[in-house]
């Protein structure tokens, strides 16, 4: 099929605007019953611990009180609450309640009523035994520890990850090319450093929620805030040891989800409650419980050795990564792989790289999937130590990328051997240091006041969904009239994926785009679809619509054959009629749609999934312009610059609008926001008092552009924009704050006083 | 105990707690719009106008609400359209979950501020957090909304 961009690459505004933004009621929580039991956890004030006796007769007694379920109450059968693809890589290391408690905030007793406060009252007077344990909460020497976080028999690795319970080990692996030490051993400058990245949390507006009820049919219905329908749907029968074929899950509109959604963080605990009374219920996390027990950013520890000849031309990168997942391994066995193939292969010279891992368990909130998921952590370390490189030769930032990124047409051996078929990084280099005027303001600029300004510059890719693992597929019905319904099973949270389907459907069928009604997401009708994560939706899912557009015009072509009486191969179809060029012959695409309602034999119905052998990396250049105070360390954020190579963008505003909030995360993450402990293993930053989010005096002025590339893989093109686009900003702005004052900060975020404590 | 006020225009009596937040009983009357996302006054979510004035429900009890005016998105839909289709057309509602909250105090900030300086804008709106937008294309979008009409950009 060779169509036209009409609808693609323009700026359509999303088809749930309109509601949102008069603040229809249309999240989980707007559309829960009235009736509902209110669900809550207790939680361990403890980071290790045993439970002994519950004694739970007082609360009991509580008006209002219908059931309280401890660890006697669920089914002795571990499960993952990662939602990946099954096998899942992370290891089978959950009960929906455990007699042990690795964390503070574990889920100790699951409480439900029907009111708030009878669940509050309640839940004060559950007395708990817990058997103090001493806890692992240096993730430095959790590996081979004594102490064991899941000693337990039946803890189970599905995968060949490297996974070893008696070892505190949720994975661990590497791999070689070439003979890394040898080259490190003949190069002229070398870097050997350690980057310390921290468990960031999403902090989507939306917290944690969910809903559940038995149907007419005595099944299990959840409606979710989740980016993943049909793994909840599976999770949930593994957790509740029940058959798949008992449970519907819907996705309502979702209120941001950036990964953490990915993880079945709240379902199980309304499931069991409905499954046990037969009643409605549902659980809101507080922000509080969204902080301390939930799935954030694996915090890593990343240390690279990189070395160059006299010319700047890299020879070797060796990257070890050190993980911790916590106290489960939800998304621990893969978020590090990211770590080193999303960051070692910005980078075609090295004639040898090394990449090894160990991800081991603590007793410290699990962790999960947060966009980016190992390559923004990576990045972080292999960017800033290329700047440091640069530093060490005395040659610009930009100038060492220019020598050694890779280029369109490359072979990537430290990213799965694929070659690369799509890049613009090299003008995404170009023009973002045009941009930032970057040979004017490199290194740094004395604003004569005491402040300093500095410029920095990184590079980022990701990919474009899980090669050889996610499927996505759709529905294509023509309806009377001649409109289309595409039924996808892809989980718009937000970003606009209803909406840019539909675009894509719109060319490929050569109609309006309201013609497109999409529906999405309920396991029971939509068609099978991994879900909204690895930046997979407009790639996968997009060329799944391109797929079954095709089939659909074949079958429409088929049906206009047999009401023109007529051979198919001399008829054409435009999108609204099908035609006769040589005969004058003609029927049209509503006349087909509402003739095919009265004795017809054929539905017109099209359907396809896709899957994809490779995984095209989207790519980008940032640049951060600091002003740094040097009698304080205090950085402020003037200016940041991003040029993104994603492919086609299907909808302009909606990718700019991605990469300005990723940015905007990202900047966060590089300044503001850090996840820190007590030696009792209690999380310090459990509100938003306390965890600093960006607000829009943060973020300085952010400018975005495009330098698009053409992905022959891809749905007109595309690639990936979700992910990649917080992946720069650590790396950038520590090394702006590097070019201003000399201080390099290497460890999360980097406030006045680390920078403060590094001003020479 | 029983408290009186006019919620979008409509005046009612109702039930309600020493200790129940405006939030929750707006909530409870249906006013869906009103999200919370933080329940420590940091995000904004949760904003509604009381005698014309931006609170903060999820810390503003129900009882002092006696004898207000409380309008909430719903009392305001045609502004809301107004406005959400400036914020639409730069796709900056992306999820929607923080826009009620954004646009009740956009509505109050063009009755309170005399300049729409950016930075004035800016300050204004600092108590509304997103995590999608980046903030950008919310200041594209208040910028056209507030020079509407007008050949000039005020801001």
């Amino acid at each position: 099929m060779n169509v036209k961009m009409r609808t693609v690459n323009t700026s359509v505004q999303k088809k749930d605007a309109k509601a949102l933004v008069t603040g229809k009621p249309v999240f989980t929580d707007d559309l829960a019953p009235g009736d509902c039991l209110i669900v809550k956890v207790l939680r361990s004030p403890h980071a290790h611990a045993l439970i002994g006796q519950i004694d739970t007769e007082k609360a009991n007694k509580v008006d209002g009180i219908v059931c309280i379920l401890t660890y006697q109450d669920v089914p002795n059968k571990r499960f993952t609450m990662a939602g990946q693809t099954y096998p899942e890589p992370s290891p089978y290391d959950r009960l929906i309640l455990d007699q042990r408690m690795r964390f503070v905030g574990d889920a100790a007793a699951i409480v439900a009523g029907e009111t708030e406060e009878a669940v509050d009252h309640a839940m004060r007077l559950i007395k708990v035994d817990y058997e103090v344990l001493e806890p692992v909460l240096d993730f430095r020497k959790a590996k081979d520890h004594k102490v064991l976080i899941h000693p337990e028999d039946n803890w189970e690795s599905l995968c060949p990850v490297g996974a070893d319970n008696r070892r505190n080990l949720c994975a661990c692996g590497g791999e070689e090319h070439g003979d890394v030490n040898e080259l490190l051993e003949q190069c002229d400058y070398v870097v050997e450093q350690v980057y310390h990245t921290k468990a960031n949390q999403q902090a989507m507006m939306e917290t944690f929620r969910a809903y559940s009820y038995l149907d007419a049919y005595g099944r299990l219905n959840m409606v979710a805030s989740t980016q993943v329908t049909f793994h909840v749907r599976r999770i949930l029968a593994h957790a509740l040891d029940i058959p798949k074929s008992r449970i519907r899950v819907i996705k309502p509109r979702i209120g941001g989800g950036f990964g953490a959604k990915q993880t079945v963080v709240a379902e199980v605990y309304p499931a069991i409650v409905t499954m046990k009374t037969g009643r409605a219920a549902k659980i809101i996390y507080s922000r509080y419980e969204s902080q301390i027990a939930s799935s954030p950013r694996h915090e890593m520890e990343i240390r690279v050795r990189v070395g160059a000849d006299k010319n700047g031309i890299l020879q070797a990168i060796d990257v070890y990564t050190l993980s911790n997942t916590g106290a489960y391994g939800e998304h621990g066995p893969t978020t590090v792989g990211l770590s080193g193939h999303k960051s070692i292969p910005l980078y075609r010279t090295p004639r040898a790289f090394r990449f090894a891992y160990d991800v081991v368990y603590t007793n410290c909130m699990s962790a999960g999937a947060y966009r980016g998921y190992g390559a923004t952590q990576g990045i972080f370390a292999v960017e800033s130590a290329i700047n440091e490189l640069a530093e060490k030769i005395g040659m610009d930032k930009v100038k060492i990328r220019e020598l050694n990124m890779v280029r369109e047409g490359d072979i990537m051996p430290a990213y799965y051997g694929e070659t690369l078929n799509s890049c613009a990084l090299d003008r995404c280099m170009a023009r973002a240091k045009e941009m930032m005027e970057w040979d004017r303001k490199y290194p740094s600029v004395d604003m004569g006041n005491g402040k300093v300004r500095g410029v920095g510059v990184a590079m980022a890719m990701q990919g474009s969904a899980i090669s050889g693992v996610d499927v996505a597929s759709v529905e294509l019905r023509l309806n009377d009239d001649g409109f289309y319904t595409l039924m996808i099973g892809a989980s718009d949270m937000g970003t606009g994926c209803d909406t840019t389907l539909a675009q894509v459907a719109s060319d490929c069928l050569e109609c309006d785009l309201d013609q497109i009604v999409v529906h999405g997401t309920d396991t029971d009708v939509s068609p099978y679809d991994s879900g909204s994560y690895a930046s997979s939706t407009m790639y996968l899912t997009g060329m799944a619509v391109v797929k079954a557009c095709g089939e659909m015009r074949d079958k429409i072509l088929d049906k206009g054959a047999e009401y023109l009486s007529c051979e198919k191969d001399t008829l054409e179809f435009d999108g609204s009629r099908v035609w006769q060029p040589a005969g004058g012959l003609e029927i049209s695409l509503k006349d087909i749609g509402n003739k095919v309602m009265c004795s017809n034999n054929n539905m017109l119905s099209a359907g396809a999934s896709h899957t994809s052998p490779v995984s095209p990396p989207p790519f980008m250049v940032g640049m951060a312009e600091v002003e740094v105070d040097k009698e304080t360390g205090e950085a402020e954020l003037i200016d940041y610059v991003a040029v993104v190579d994603c492919g086609t963008t299907i909808n302009p505003n909606l990718a700019r609008i991605q990469t300005e909030g990723g940015l905007a995360q990202g900047i966060g993450m590089a300044l503001y926001e850090d996840i820190t402990y007590t030696d009792k293993g209690q999380m310090i930053q459990n509100s938003f008092m306390q965890y600093k989010l960006p607000s829009r005096l943060d973020v300085g002025n952010i400018r975005v552009e495009f330098e698009s590339s053409y992905e022959p893989t891809g749905p007109f093109g595309a690639k990936s924009i979700g992910e990649i686009v917080i992946n720069t900003p650590s790396p950038a702005i520590a090394d702006a704050i590097a070019s201003a004052v000399g201080a390099r900060v290497r460890e999360l975020p980097i406030t006045a006083e680390k920078v403060y404590r590094e001003i020479k | 105990m029983q408290i009186e006020f006019t919620l979008n225009g409509r005046l009612i009596y109702e039930e309600t707690s020493d200790d129940e937040t405006l939030f929750h009983l707006l909530r409870r009357k249906g006013c869906y719009s009103v999200k919370c996302g933080c329940e420590t006054e940091n995000c904004g979510l949760c904003t509604v106008l009381v005698n014309g004035v931006s609170r903060l429900s999820c810390s503003y009890l129900a009882a002092r609400a006696d004898g207000c005016d409380v309008v909430t998105l719903e009392g305001a839909q045609k502004e809301a359209e107004e406005f959400g289709s400036f914020l639409a057309a730069e796709g900056a509602e992306q999820c929607g979950f923080c826009s009620p909250g954004l646009i009740m105090n956009v509505l109050a900030m063009e009755k309170e501020l005399d300049s729409y300086e950016e930075e004035n804008v800016k300050e204004y709106l600092a108590g509304n957090l997103c995590r999608c937008s980046g903030y950008m294309g919310q200041l594209r979008a208040v910028k056209s909304y507030l020079s509407r009409g007008e050949n000039r950009n005020e801001c």
